[in-house]
């Protein structure tokens, strides 16, 4: 008696293109969004030399604030900080989705996920400023 | 409005070609049609042999997903107008193997979707008399993720998908999740293996596309979001009561 075989049928599968982030705003978009944790690294390195400068002395720190006004590290940080603003406000706005908050047996809305997150930035933001500029 | 519209069909038939090609069919082009009553009007009037997966021609039935100008679309909810003056291209639901012209293999997500045991899970052998009761706050809590029609324009757009076949996908967890939380279901401990595996929850980068093309508004990102939350809670519960139930 003959073995029953599985019938497979000849099938094309097509494979996803290297660049398939390209064709669409939203898969680029990810991308940017993937691609701003750099930057973000980027922020720590300089903040990691900037206090070893701060510990070496006033000569190094002087050395350090020269290299920072060079106008390839300024455009290199502008671009930075574009990405980490990009990745921040990105960040927040996926908040909601992540976090399904039940009070009184509804959803609490999307806002009232994102806006605190907003909010405790702002506030971080305003002390951080506080603490640099008060002289 | 012109009077007829050009429809781009990929073609593949698997006895005789080697590759998909595109084929074009002129269409009338009305107000009322949908792209698949073009394609309907294809196979009746013009060209028979052109396969393609229908049903309901409503949204109900999740059959007849397909890409539209590169888009996962529902070809009973896509009308032709809204791309005139065309052409219009219509291929097969991107990440899955053409069996043939149109129709897609969706055999792999018929695998992953029993393996999330997308039923409830009840804990006694037998049920008890009468129903299992539950308030509209409860029925609430899932009845987002139960909208699934398994069309499957959610793995069409997710690259994860598409690059990592193993990968459990958008559909599959967002259905385990609607049973994760159904207050009648006792499950959810059952499920966690194949959702917490590396190829599950933790496959997935957050491209958040399954979400946008979901007909039904199902939030499958959502979904798997949600899930890693309460696996990293229940991870971390293990870790501090190492012999609790989990």
């Amino acid at each position: 008696m003959a073995v029953p075989v599985e019938y497979v049928p000849k099938t094309f599968r097509p494979r996803l293109s290297t660049y398939w982030w390209l064709g669409r705003w939203p898969y680029l978009r990810f991308i940017l969004r993937e691609l701003s944790s750099v930057s973000v690294a980027w922020f720590v390195v300089v903040t990691l030399v900037q206090i070893r400068a701060l510990k070496r002395g006033p000569a190094s720190y002087l050395a350090f604030q020269g290299w920072m006004r060079h106008p390839v590290l300024i455009v290199l940080n502008a671009i930075a900080f574009f990405f980490v603003i990009f990745h921040a406000v990105t960040w927040f706005n996926l908040a909601p989705k992540a976090m399904a908050v039940r009070l009184g047996g509804k959803r609490v809305p999307s806002l009232m996920i994102a806006l605190p997150n907003y909010v405790a930035w702002a506030v971080v933001s305003a002390g951080v400023a506080w603490i640099l500029l008060r002289g | 409005m012109a009077e007829n519209i050009k429809l781009e069909v990929t073609r593949y038939h698997p006895g005789s070609d080697d590759e998909p090609r595109s084929q074009s069919y002129e269409v009338p082009l009305r107000k009322e049609w949908v792209v698949l009553d073009a394609l309907n009007y294809v196979k009746d009037r013009v060209d028979g042999s052109l396969s393609f997966r229908w049903s309901c021609r409503m949204g109900v039935c999740g059959s007849c997903g397909m890409m539209v100008n590169g888009e996962p679309k529902l070809t009973c909810a896509t009308f032709l107008a809204d791309y005139a003056p065309g052409p219009v291209r219509v291929e097969p639901l991107k990440n899955f193997p053409i069996l043939r012209d149109l129709i897609v293999d969706i055999s792999d997500f018929l695998v992953k979707l029993a393996k999330s045991r997308p039923w409830l899970i009840r804990k006694e052998s037998t049920p008890p008399p009468g129903e299992y009761l539950q308030t509209p706050e409860q029925l609430d809590a899932f009845k987002q993720f139960s909208m699934c029609i398994n069309c499957l324009l959610c793995y069409a757009a997710c690259p994860v998908y598409g690059l990592d076949p193993l990968f459990g996908g958008p559909a599959a967890i967002a259905l385990a999740q609607r049973y994760n939380a159904d207050s009648r279901d006792q499950g959810a401990s059952e499920r966690m293996d194949v959702l917490s595996h590396s190829d599950g929850i933790w496959g997935c980068t957050f491209v958040g596309e399954c979400t946008e093309v979901c007909p039904k508004d199902v939030d499958p990102a959502g979904a798997i979001q949600q899930y890693k939350l309460t696996a990293t809670k229940e991870w971390i519960k293990s870790l501090l009561m190492p012999r609790g139930e989990r």
